[in-house]
């Protein structure tokens, strides 16, 4: 079924945004069992029998046209969300063809990309894009590479240069992040930029991690999911407009909560680029309401023994602190005591009425 | 495609290109793009095996690889190797098709590198030739010595060619090549590559590693140890013999023969795919169990790693 996209959809002002039914099934929930303790959840990506969020490369949703949208405003207002270091150069190519050749082989009623020798020409139905260029000829494109096809593609990317035993993070474009910062993570190491997650460290995870990505081969991507809580539906929550998002959170109340609390997920994807090298790094932001979760009855029950059993350090870190107790008050009402069955399916074809 | 794991390829030319050296063009099967790659990347070519015993899979690096023109890989003919090379010089013609992994690097150019300073040996030429056209395309600063036979040297100066102003040069007998003085001779910042007999990339790090250089800037070819020797995995509560062929993982072995056994990484990484065994002597790939876990020889993690032992009893 072509997917109706939702071109009038806002992530600020007037947060204009809503899940439709059939996205808030296929909605990337991130909870496999009835606790949350951070681990290693890396995962081979776009395996055979994948269904929803996980099913394609590069998944294309309703919100596609106003999420490119939201991020033509991001950058109009602050140039520096996309940043790349000129030893990047290819990369920025390799992530350009990965992402073009993706998204016309798993979308081919919205995308075609033609390829004649260096001569391609590239259509991107929805936002009306038609583009002839010279692949290697950034001169032939209206923005560099990177930020060409990223503008055209839902969530954050960074582009990581495997050096000396590690990962730099030498570019990237980041206009839909949880509280992070690309101008200042720009240059550092893998362990640099994961610095203040709590707890992780005693485990080992990050040097696990790094092993794993570091060996993440072309043609064999890797994802992880990882969560937040986001008050409204913005999906540009960025240290340098912190005095814009943070006291979004004391608007909380017992009564605006279900409406305007957001499970945020994020599906981080990893592809090795072929001539580059580097390790692109895919950090897609879903965002649905608990009163559009809680109409799974599965999720709903899962939600309320996670957040109620979360580590306090987690509590703080995830910056929930502040209404983590008209959180769990909430949620207690779709508890039933009942079992969850493992894994993140919503085990319902259809959403429970409001 | 990404997730086309296999190439099917075709030989579209295979000519000798000196006594023993044969260089393979190859292109996809259907007339398709290939991946593109990077220089000093390898691929895994599917070959029979002369006895009709489980095909041989040998690494080559890509001496050229363009999406549209195809792959190109130099074959030299070895005595030593279990047949692959035999295949490819005695059998191999114009028109046949071939299996292949995409392509895979574990041998890339360090993008900080202020010069880049190449040493191959023999046939190590291969990913050296991808390294120049590269390095010359990228404008850097790069000098390439290539140590050769007497008798082969002709053989290689013609494949190098080297551009007017461009330090290449071939040295004729293996100790033409005065290694710790090219090496003390180098500016600060550069980073050396090697690919040549075992032997020979030894003897550059140590010689490297006694002038001070940090390790992170000396390189050699490496094409992974993704495979190894095949085994048998004892599954002793089931009861069954499960044959670990030296291509596939025990955990692939494992649910091949219909055991369902927990994964999520496939890396070595989550340890979710943890398993109890009893006896054997297990080859420990993974970077989840610690060294005391691993002195315990309690468990192993059967996505990565293997066995030394003929066989390994695991307590399933
Ligand atoms: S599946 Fe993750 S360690 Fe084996």
């Amino acid at each position: 079924m072509a997917t109706a996209f939702k071109p009038d959809e806002t992530f600020r002002g007037d947060f204009r945004y809503s899940n439709s039914a059939a996205a808030v099934l296929r909605f990337p929930f991130p909870f496999v069992e009835d606790r949350y303790m951070y681990g290693i959840n890396l995962e081979p990506h776009t395996r055979p029998g994948s269904s929803g969020a996980f099913a394609v490369a590069f998944d294309v949703d309703e919100h596609y046209v106003a999420e490119c949208a939201e991020r033509a405003l991001s950058l109009a207002q602050d140039p520096g969300r996309c940043l790349v270091l000129p030893h990047m150069h290819e990369a920025e190519w390799d992530t350009l063809e990965l992402i073009m050749e993706s998204l016309a082989a798993d979308y081919p009623e919205h995308f075609t990309l033609e390829r004649e020798g260096l001569d391609w020409t590239w259509t991107n139905r929805p936002l009306g894009l038609h583009q002839t260029f010279r692949f290697g000829d950034a001169g032939t494109l209206p923005y560099p590479p990177f930020e060409y096809i990223t503008r055209q593609a839902q969530g954050d990317f960074t582009l990581q240069d495997q050096r000396d035993g590690t990962l730099y993070i030498d570019g990237g474009i980041t206009t839909t992040q949880a509280d992070w910062s690309l101008a200042f993570d720009v240059g550092m190491t893998f362990h640099e930029w994961h610095g203040p997650v709590p707890l992780a460290h005693q485990a080992g995870v990050f040097d696990r991690a790094l092993q794993y990505l570091m060996r993440v081969r072309y043609g064999h991507p890797a994802r992880r999911l990882n969560w937040t809580l986001t008050v409204n539906p913005r999906l540009d929550t960025s240290p340098e407009n912190y005095p814009i998002w943070g006291p979004d959170r004391a608007s909380l109340t017992p009564e605006n909560i279900a409406d305007r609390l957001f499970l945020r997920v994020e599906l981080q994807t990893f592809y090795r680029l072929p001539r580059s090298n580097a390790l692109l790094f895919g950090i897609r932001a879903y965002l649905a309401n608990l009163a559009d979760l809680t109409r799974v009855p599965k999720w709903g029950r899962r939600l309320h023994r996670v957040m109620r059993d979360l580590h306090p350090e987690v509590v703080g870190y995830k910056g929930i602190t502040r209404y983590h107790d008209v959180l769990v008050n909430h949620l207690a009402q779709f508890d039933d005591g009942a079992p969850t069955s493992p894994g993140i399916a919503p085990d319902v074809d259809a959403l429970r009425e409001m | 495609m990404m997730d086309d794991r296999t190439l099917s390829l075709r030989v579209a030319a295979a000519p000798l290109v000196a006594t023993g050296l044969r260089r393979l063009h190859l292109v996809a099967a259907d007339g398709s793009r290939l991946p593109p790659a990077a220089p000093g990347a390898h691929i895994t070519l599917t070959l029979p095996s002369p006895a009709g015993a489980r095909p041989l899979r040998n690494s080559y690096t890509l001496v050229e690889a363009d999406p549209e023109r195809g792959y190109q890989l130099i074959v030299r003919r070895t005595d030593r190797s279990r047949g692959g090379s035999h295949h490819i010089h005695d059998r191999l013609q114009p028109g046949d098709t071939i299996e292949a992994t995409v392509p895979h690097n574990l041998f890339a150019l360090h993008s900080q590198a202020r010069k880049h300073l190449l040493i191959a040996g023999g046939i190590g030429i291969t990913p050296m030739l991808a390294f120049v056209a590269h390095l010359r395309e990228a404008r850097a600063a790069f000098e390439l010595h290539q140590i050769a036979s007497a008798d082969e040297a002709g053989v290689f100066a013609a494949l190098l060619a080297p551009h007017p102003g461009e330090r290449i040069q071939v040295h004729a007998g293996r100790d033409a090549c005065d290694i710790a003085a090219l090496l003390a001779a180098q500016p600060l910042g550069t980073h050396v590559y090697t690919c040549g007999p075992g032997a020979m990339m030894d003897r550059i790090a140590a010689v490297a590693a006694e002038l001070g250089w940090p390790a992170s800037h000396v390189h050699r070819e490496d094409f992974g140890a993704a495979g190894g020797e095949p085994f048998t995995a004892r599954l002793a509560r089931s009861g069954i013999d499960v044959a670990v062929a030296g291509d596939q993982t025990l955990l692939e072995a494992i649910e091949a023969a219909g055991i369902d056994t927990p994964s999520l990484c496939r890396g070595g990484a989550c340890g979710v795919c943890i398993l109890p065994l009893s006896e054997g002597d297990p080859e420990h790939r993974d970077h989840f169990l610690s060294e005391a876990e691993r002195a315990s020889g309690c468990h192993i993690m059967p996505c990565v790693s293997r066995s030394r032992s003929a066989t390994l009893v695991l307590d399933i």
